[in-house]
């Protein structure tokens, strides 16, 4: 009983702020919600943010189909999320999973329909493979100039993001442009799909995501590599007397951060888009940043913040059927969320709570390798 | 031996293509850069006090948005030049607001800056294609109207030399012709005044700014929100000077550009204004690649390129010039980080 009661508090300890925080985001869209009704046609509306949160309730845990689009919604937020969860340990700010995520997306998509006629067990795993080194690839560029030149990651992976949204719709339309479409887009993936595992839409990119938040956190807290990366986050300097190599691992966080979120553009590729045109927004990006972040950057904080806010995202679009408010109040729920982090002083003001301060440490090893202006290479 | 001619001819050819070409574009450079100058401005005057600030990119939109917005509302009750006018002073007002919060996360709260910059982007992204979707697109009217420039006359505008330099500062609306005043006057403010001397100790080295009696804290709120009030003056740029009109997520990664060329520029006015040039060089050149292609192999060439890798340029180029630049340029010493009054911990 004491135990429990113990265990119950420590759990309360780390999750009161965040938790709260969402509560607050909510309190504070509400008086967004009602303020902005009044520039509406139905006019001003005090009652009109229940209606909203009850129907993006519906929609995201409603029925059977709300449930499953819920998951479906989860399933690319939790690969982002720990993309950016990684890198936030090694004291790295992933912000390019965005474009990371296309170029996995568009990869497995090539692959994909060049293998759509071949058995699902040779073409989805290879097509599966493809996204992921892509991705890989795509983060190892920002993460080797950092380590080798100090250009800061935040930066890079902001223009690469620009970038690979341009040279992707050219690859498209100059490279691999299937025939017989009124416009630009890669063939359809055919066998290479993932699997449906349940009702209309579960695929088994789902179960491949969770069993990813376990592979992470393994690497993280039980081999060698992952320790060297949680020192190099705390502590650059601290890793390099120890005789680790905080170039090498910046390299290699970055690497792995990319292939976690080229692997979200492959699920999302061949579970649910099924084949690749120019115009396919990456919400996947900014998303991910509120999942580490509300996740604590801990490989199981964030695959239940990346089914909340896989939530908002597969209940929004009934909300603005059914109400009119506009999806983008999710954009603004989760900016506050964030903004309620990174100001916490605000949440324990308003419900005077005293918890844990809900810091992911290693941010301040980001923010020192943008200003220090030494890359890890040259010790300072 | 016949690469290394061919190689020359090629090089001579694109300079005698520059030089051809570049007169015609130098009012557009011009236009191109304004944004990115006064959004890098703002990078200076915030890292200058030691505050890190990568939401430049959501203070322009922001303010962008609602100079659109004032400008839209007010334009069939006020006529075009006064609701502008109007749009654009609300637009510097929504950037010094947003550096008030921001004043107050970073400074006051001392929270993590990188972070505390990540949220106004979405936020920014949020609030503003919330409301776009909310006033703007449904009521399906006309724009906000749109800044006719300034033009020279034609005896000034053809003088050999300076005729082209005058066209590029002169030939402009009021923010762009107001650029080049307000760089030097911040350079100058910067290494000639009290307050620049202040800025630059806080930003230096704190700890000793506040032992001779400074307010670092009042110090970094003033450029704070001082430098959020030039991206608000990007963004009002952006919507009622250049295109008229507001889409969302149209800064389209601009303000991260201007970081660059802050970075370019090291941490100078002056230098930060000939990196946003840089810049808008890159994206005019790629722009006008596809109207007026050169002669000759070099045309060729040009031509194979597909239009796509011209306009992702500017993105690439910023990525090369930090990785090049970023390791031999030093920032304020205090750059991020946050100052704690002694027994105030």
């Amino acid at each position: 009983m004491i135990r429990l009661r113990s265990v119950a508090r420590e759990l309360w300890q780390v999750a009161s702020i965040p938790l709260l925080a969402i509560v607050l985001a909510f309190i504070v869209a509400a008086v967004v919600v009602v303020i902005s009704s009044t520039f509406t046609s139905t006019g001003f509306d005090v009652f009109l943010p229940f209606g909203a949160y009850a129907s993006l309730l519906a929609g995201a845990f409603g029925s059977g189909t709300a449930l499953s689009n819920t998951l479906v919604a989860a399933a690319p937020l939790i690969l982002g999320g720990l993309a950016v969860g990684l890198g936030f340990k090694a004291g790295l700010f992933n912000i390019g999973v965005a474009g990371q995520f296309l170029v996995g997306a568009f990869a497995s998509a090539v692959v994909g329909s060049s293998l759509a006629t071949s058995p699902t067990p040779v073409g989805m795993p290879l097509a599966v493979v493809a996204g992921a080194v892509a991705g890989a690839a795509f983060g190892f560029i920002p993460g080797f100039l950092k380590a080798r030149t100090g250009a800061h990651e935040v930066v890079t992976t902001i223009m690469l993001n620009n970038a690979a949204v341009l040279l992707l719709t050219w690859a498209v339309n100059d490279l691999v442009r299937a025939p017989g479409f009124s416009f630009p887009r890669t063939g359809d993936i055919g066998n290479s799909a993932l699997p449906i595992l349940l009702g209309r839409n579960v695929h088994l990119g789902i179960p491949l995501a969770v069993l990813t938040v376990f592979a992470v956190r393994w690497v993280l807290d039980r081999t060698t590599i992952g320790f060297e990366i949680r020192t190099v986050g705390q502590n650059p300097n601290a890793a390099r007397y120890a005789g680790m190599r905080p170039v090498f691992i910046t390299a290699l966080t970055m690497t792995l951060s990319g292939l976690l979120a080229g692997l979200a553009g492959a699920i999302q590729m061949l579970g649910v888009i099924g084949f690749y045109a120019p115009g396919i927004t990456a919400s996947v990006g900014f998303d991910s940043i509120a999942v580490a972040l509300l996740g604590r950057s801990d490989p199981i904080g964030i695959l239940f913040a990346a089914i909340l806010f896989g939530a908002f995202r597969a209940g929004a679009p009934l909300m603005q059927i059914e109400t009119s408010v506009p999806i983008e109040v999710i954009d603004i729920i989760q900016a506050l969320v964030i903004l309620f982090l990174a100001a916490d002083l605000i949440v324990r003001r308003v419900f005077r709570v005293r918890a844990a301060k809900p810091v992911i440490s290693e941010l301040a090893t980001v923010t020192q390798t943008w200003a220090g202006g030494t890359s890890p290479a040259e010790p300072s | 031996m016949e690469v290394v001619g061919t190689l020359v001819r090629l090089i001579w050819e694109l300079g005698v293509y520059l030089v051809t070409v570049l007169p015609d574009l130098l009012p557009i450079i011009l236009a191109l850069a304004t944004p990115l100058a006064l959004g890098a401005l703002c990078g200076v005057l915030n890292e200058r006090s030691g505050v890190v600030n990568i939401g430049i990119e959501g203070i322009m939109l922001m303010a962008a948005f609602f100079g659109y917005l004032t400008g839209f509302a007010l334009h069939d009750a006020m006529g075009s030049g006064p609701s502008i006018a109007l749009g654009i002073l609300i637009a510097v007002l929504v950037g010094a607001l947003l550096g008030v919060l921001y004043a107050w996360l970073t400074v006051s709260v001392r929270a993590d800056q990188i972070i505390a910059g990540t949220m106004m982007n979405i936020a920014a992204f949020g609030v503003t294609g919330y409301l776009n979707r909310l006033v703007i697109t449904p009521s399906g009217r006309g724009g906000a109207g749109v800044i006719t420039p300034f033009h020279l006359p034609d005896q000034i505008a053809n003088l050999p030399l300076v005729g082209p330099i005058l066209v590029m500062f002169f030939d402009q609306g009021p923010i762009a012709m107001s650029l080049v005043f307000i760089v030097i006057a911040l350079q100058l403010a910067l290494f000639r005044t009290r307050w620049g001397l202040r800025t630059r100790a806080v930003g230096e080295h704190p700890k000793a700014a506040d032992t001779v009696g400074i307010d670092v804290y009042r110090q970094r709120y003033l450029n704070v929100i001082l430098g959020c009030a030039f991206a608000g003056l990007a963004g009002a740029f952006l919507t009622l000077e250049s295109t008229g009109s507001f889409q969302n997520g149209m800064t389209n990664g601009r303000g991260f550009i201007a970081l660059a060329a802050m970075i370019f520029g090291r941490w100078t006015p002056i230098g930060a204004f000939a990196g946003a040039l840089l810049f808008g060089t890159a994206t005019a050149l790629g722009v006008v690649v596809a109207v007026r292609v050169p002669e000759g192999d070099l045309g060729g060439i040009m031509r194979s390129i597909p239009s796509y890798w011209y306009a992702a340029l500017p993105y690439l180029m910023t990525i090369v010039i930090l990785a090049g630049v970023v390791g031999r340029s030093t920032p304020p010493a205090a750059d991020g980080v946050p100052y704690v009054k002694e027994g105030k911990g």
